[in-house]
């Protein structure tokens, strides 16, 4: 059992636990902080693959932005402070086997991969992850395109988003 | 690194799994993003392990997961106020009781 | 020798080795090394975090012309020790209604915010926690987790002031990322690495505030609204909502947010040494000249580091006792209509001028960026005292003009 090996287990077993206590929490507010620890774990398993810039970004973008959109979006939708009646639906039970199986085929599908056992080839030494990430995002013949469309997506959703949450004066 | 592909494959798919359990059970509009944000952190994970395990010195694994950040925070910006918007005009977030196309 | 050259890794290998003589594998070893590594560098933090206390009470008394404590020991220096006390024994009170594990952890969590900043802080080239390559980030996302920890301490403290504290405090900290984060770039760009020892590597020859003064002060305006201090202070105006999101706290609870509060003043200090003013380093080559080969004894560059992280201290420390508070929404309009225009545009002139001047001579690129600085700025006043001008005059004559701004 190396460190990484235990890293990694203790990692999981956060994030797990985390994502279980998200969606059975009656508190809606506890469930969007278990949200944040969920993220965190996330961040932990990509410091493990070395993908450096995504735990940075991970973090920033969706701990410092997303998450807090959650909390506030659950202080601001809510007629008093408790959360009434009831949070899941009568049915939850089938849907908990659905999944299960879902959760089993996924997990067959991983078996099946070709050389899944795999362990990875050490990094390059002179791979700069971060400057790589970056040409690859403005080459023309790699990602410019992706990139591009993603910021006009950003925009759309920015324009969007203020004015669907607008209060506007002249309503019906 | 001594950690097989397939732990990370497995974690993500339990991840994705209660995710879609979240989804699928909760009542609340908001509670269900938040299952939503679970599913598409599975697959970032699914993205980073592969371009970890296969071929670091190619981006796209990276890339792609980039371009997932930036389209789940588009889709919960947008989620959101739509939800705040719906909130002001019927008083509820329960996905149950948003049944109307009108009134 | 190599004590004085390289301290951490004399350190490091002499207990790994004497862990190893115990009978500890090498793994346990090195790990066990970590983490006093780890515990040492937080009690550094929260010692320097004492004296800071007193640092902050003689200076602010003597921007009020008074002489701040002075009766506990020499000049005041046990101060801190009694407020210590102080705040400990005080009753520890949780509110009625109030979600107790939220409210428990809230303290915790903005202290950890800070103190995990000084994992990546580079006190001398050999003395530094880890060498991220994304360390300009990192701030950003410690920034982040304080900002969680505000909100988390309004909520549950059941209380509408907290509350509303928070919300302000939150909107404020969010806002003024952005410019940050866009100013950031900036030495990124002038240094090629997110590192922060790659960027004060890059500053041996000339500091990067001569290169982008407005930079410089763009940052220090975000610092100060991320800090929550004044002139931003609208979450814990004493006068105005009564300590704002930590209303409800008490004794060690309220010293955590204090102590937290000043620290990150101070590694903001230090993140400016380093992001503007050479750091470690930053002697203008003059480290090559034999004669100043002690320059580059690690003690000697911590200790030049912690000088310019007090003056830069000083600075946010001058700022706050001068200046009177802003109105929340004269504050975002500030940020949104001022601040992240000018930032994205100085961003895009200093990496404009950057590949232009790609192969010319040093000074000639110092100048350049300098006065392209100085143009923007001049610029910059022009519109500002215009739109006065127009504001006034709107003033004068009754006709409304547009948005308060």
């Amino acid at each position: 059992m190396t460190a990484e090996q235990i890293l990694f287990l203790v990692a999981g077993v956060l994030l797990l636990v985390s994502a279980v206590c998200v969606v059975t929490t009656r508190n809606l507010l506890h469930a969007a902080l278990w949200l944040v620890a969920a993220l965190f774990g996330v961040a932990v398993l990509f410091a493990l693959l070395r993908a450096n810039f995504l735990v940075v970004v991970q973090i920033v973008v969706y701990i410092g932005a997303i998450a807090i959109l959650f909390i506030f979006a659950v202080m601001l939708t809510r007629r008093e402070l408790r959360d009434t009646g009831r949070q899941t639906r009568k049915s939850w039970w089938l849907v908990a086997l659905i999944v299960v199986f879902i959760s089993v085929g996924l997990v067959l599908v991983a078996f099946g991969i070709p050389d899944a056992g795999r362990l990875p080839a050490e990094m390059p030494q002179d791979l700069d992850t971060v400057s790589r990430l970056g040409e690859s995002l403005v080459t023309g013949q790699e990602y410019l395109l992706p990139f591009e469309v993603a910021s006009v997506l950003l925009l759309a959703a920015l324009v969007g988003a203020v004015y669907a949450a607008s209060t506007s004066s002249k309503k019906d | 690194m001594s950690i097989p592909l397939l732990w990370f494959l497995i974690l993500a798919a339990l991840l994705f799994s209660i995710g879609l359990f979240g989804v699928l059970t909760r009542r609340n509009a908001v509670a269900i993003l938040l299952g939503i944000e679970l599913m598409l952190n599975a697959v970032n994970i699914n993205l980073v392990a592969f371009w970890r395990y296969s071929n670091p010195a190619q981006m796209a694994g990276q890339a792609f997961a980039v371009i997932v950040f930036a389209v789940a925070a588009a889709e919960v910006a947008v989620g959101l106020a739509l939800i705040i918007s719906v909130y002001r005009r019927r008083k509820t977030v329960v996905a149950d009781e948003i049944d109307l196309m009108r009134w | 020798m190599m004590f004085w050259n390289d301290p951490i890794h004399f350190i490091e290998t002499w207990f790994v080795d004497l862990f190893t003589t115990w009978g500890l594998s090498l793994q346990l070893a090195t790990i066990l090394v970590y983490a006093i590594g780890i515990i040492v560098l937080v009690v550094f933090a929260m010692v320097l975090d004492i004296f800071l206390v007193w640092v902050e009470r003689k200076v602010v008394a003597r921007f009020q012309d008074r002489l701040g404590p002075n009766r506990i020991g020499p000049f005041g220096l046990i101060q801190p020790f009694a407020d210590i006390i102080k705040m400990v024994i005080k009753e520890d009170i949780t509110p009625v209604g109030a979600d107790k594990v939220l409210f428990n952890i809230a303290p915790v969590l903005a202290a950890m915010s800070v103190i995990i900043l000084w994992a990546i802080l580079p006190l001398a080239s050999t003395i530094y926690g880890v060498d991220l390559n994304v360390a300009v980030l990192y701030l950003i996302a410690a920034g982040s987790l304080g900002t969680l920890a505000i909100i988390i301490a309004g909520w549950s403290s059941n209380n509408k002031y907290a509350l509303l504290g928070a919300f302000r405090m939150v909107a404020n900290m969010v806002s003024y990322e952005i410019p940050m984060v866009i100013i950031l770039l900036i030495p990124t760009i002038l240094a090629d690495t997110m590192s922060v020892r790659g960027i004060t590597d890059a500053q041996s020859g000339m500091w990067f505030f001569f290169l982008s003064p407005l930079a410089f002060l763009i940052f220090l305006v975000s610092a100060i609204a991320e800090l929550g201090r004044s002139p931003f202070d609208l979450n814990e105006a004493e006068s105005e909502i009564v300590a704002g999101f930590h209303i409800e706290y008490t004794g060690m609870k309220f010293g955590w947010f204090y102590a937290g509060e000043l620290l990150h003043a101070f590694t903001f200090g230090g993140f400016m040494a380093i992001l503007f003013f050479g750091g470690y380093g930053g002697f203008f080559g003059l480290e090559e000249l034999p004669a100043f080969q002690w320059l580059t004894i690690p003690f000697i560059q911590a200790a030049v580091f912690i000088t310019k992280a007090m003056l830069g201290y000083w600075v946010i420390m001058w700022v706050k006792y001068s200046m009177p508070r802003i109105r929340i929404d004269h504050m975002l309009a500030f940020n949104w209509k001022f601040l992240v225009p000018l930032s994205l545009v100085v961003l895009v002139n200093t990496a404009f001028v950057n590949r232009i001047l790609a192969g010319a001579s040093d000074w000639v690129y110092v100048l350049i960026m300098f006065g392209s600085n100085l143009v923007i700025a001049v610029v910059v006043v022009e519109i500002l005292r215009a739109v006065g001008r127009r504001d006034r005059k709107a003033v004068a004559t009754g006709i409304p003009a547009g948005n308060p701004e």
